[in-house]
């Protein structure tokens, strides 16, 4: 029985690390150039590595360099942070139902590592999410964001420019190639995406929002909408039977 | 100076968790009324089509970075390619058409 539920766990895990691996790649181009702008920016390597780990937003931890760099004062830069990254809150909200049931603590710990990618992630995956699943998943996407942001820094140079600008579409494909599965089999899928797609879009364009209220904003008009949509169409659907 | 860069990352890091990790501690999960778990598990795909959208157009000046490399990852993913393969193959596009 044990022996059971840790080869189960050890199997959830490595499902978690290759479910990793395109986020790992995704983030690589990116903490590269985090690295090096925070050189340039006047922060030490230490500083530069340890805001990678205890921080672990790439959106914010790129604005805090372009903030320091205006002399903007640290309390404005921390609740500038907040702002950006609030949106998790709403993550973590729908993470948490469809999670696994467990002790708090292990909840707390891989709560650390919900960012937009691994929450994208984990949230498309079928059925219930596991703990060492979550452990497997931050492991691989925590690790290459840490290490190619001090990997960055050290070398002090970007990569080849055809290479750099390549690596840019990264995560927006795996994006997309977590979004297609679940789209071919629902239009209500393609419903949300598209409608928090068009959201977005004239939120951050006509620079309503700030991007991370923007995104935010997007994604609770669109899901409540459709929900809203289907409600009324189900409710009608009923009546119509009777 | 640099004490303030140190207590700079560590108020960013504290203000960055606090909204991850709320959720847990707060809800027990399920207990919600039944519209708002309806809403949540409309959550993560609204999340890509924004996460997409506008982003993915605004990776280079020149817009067709972005398109052809979504059209890319969109084909892959349609053929049933798994998520590695679709990264891979975006990237290996968008890399030839700025070769040309």
């Amino acid at each position: 029985m044990g022996e059971l539920s840790i080869k189960r766990h050890s199997s959830d895990f490595k499902k978690g690390v290759q479910a990793g691996i395109s986020i790992g790649i995704g983030y690589f181009p990116i903490a590269l150039t985090f690295g090096l702008l925070a050189k340039s920016s006047g922060l030490s390597i230490v500083e530069t590595v340890l805001m990678s780990l205890l921080v672990f937003a790439g959106a914010s931890q790129y604005i805090s360099l372009s903030l320091l760099s205006y002399g903007t004062g640290i309390m404005e830069i921390i609740l500038t942070t907040l702002i950006v990254n609030i949106r998790h809150f709403l993550m973590s909200t729908t993470m948490n139902e469809k999670c696994e049931e467990d002790r708090l603590v292990n909840k707390m710990i891989y709560s650390f590592g919900i960012t937009d990618e691994t929450f994208s992630v984990a949230a498309t995956k079928e059925g219930t999410v596991t703990t060492p699943f979550m452990f497997g998943l931050i492991a691989v996407s925590y690790s290459s964001w840490v290490v190619n942001s001090g990997i960055g820094h050290l070398v002090g140079a970007s990569l080849p420019k055809t290479l750099q600008e390549s690596m840019g579409v990264a995560l927006y494909a795996m994006f997309i190639g977590l979004l297609v599965p679940s789209l071919k089999k629902s239009r209500k899928v393609a419903m949300l995406a598209v409608l928090a797609g068009v959201f977005n879009s004239i939120f951050t364009i006509e620079k309503w929002l700030a991007p991370g209220w923007a995104i935010v904003s997007a994604t609770v008009l669109s899901a409540v909408v459709i929900e809203a949509v289907e409600l009324l169409n189900r409710k009608r659907g009923i009546q119509h039977e009777k | 100076m640099k004490n303030n860069i140190i207590l700079m990352i560590i108020g960013m890091s504290v203000v960055t968790y606090i909204p991850r990790m709320l959720p847990f501690v707060l809800f027990k999960g399920k207990e919600l009324p039944p519209f708002i778990q309806g809403v949540l598990k409309n959550v993560p795909y609204a999340t890509l089509g924004a996460l997409i959208f506008p982003g993915i157009l605004l990776i280079h000046k020149d817009i067709w970075y972005g398109l052809i490399g979504a059209g890319a990852a969109f084909f892959a993913a349609y053929l049933g390619a798994n998520v590695i393969i679709t990264v891979l193959g975006a990237i290996l596009v968008v890399a030839l058409y700025s070769l040309i």
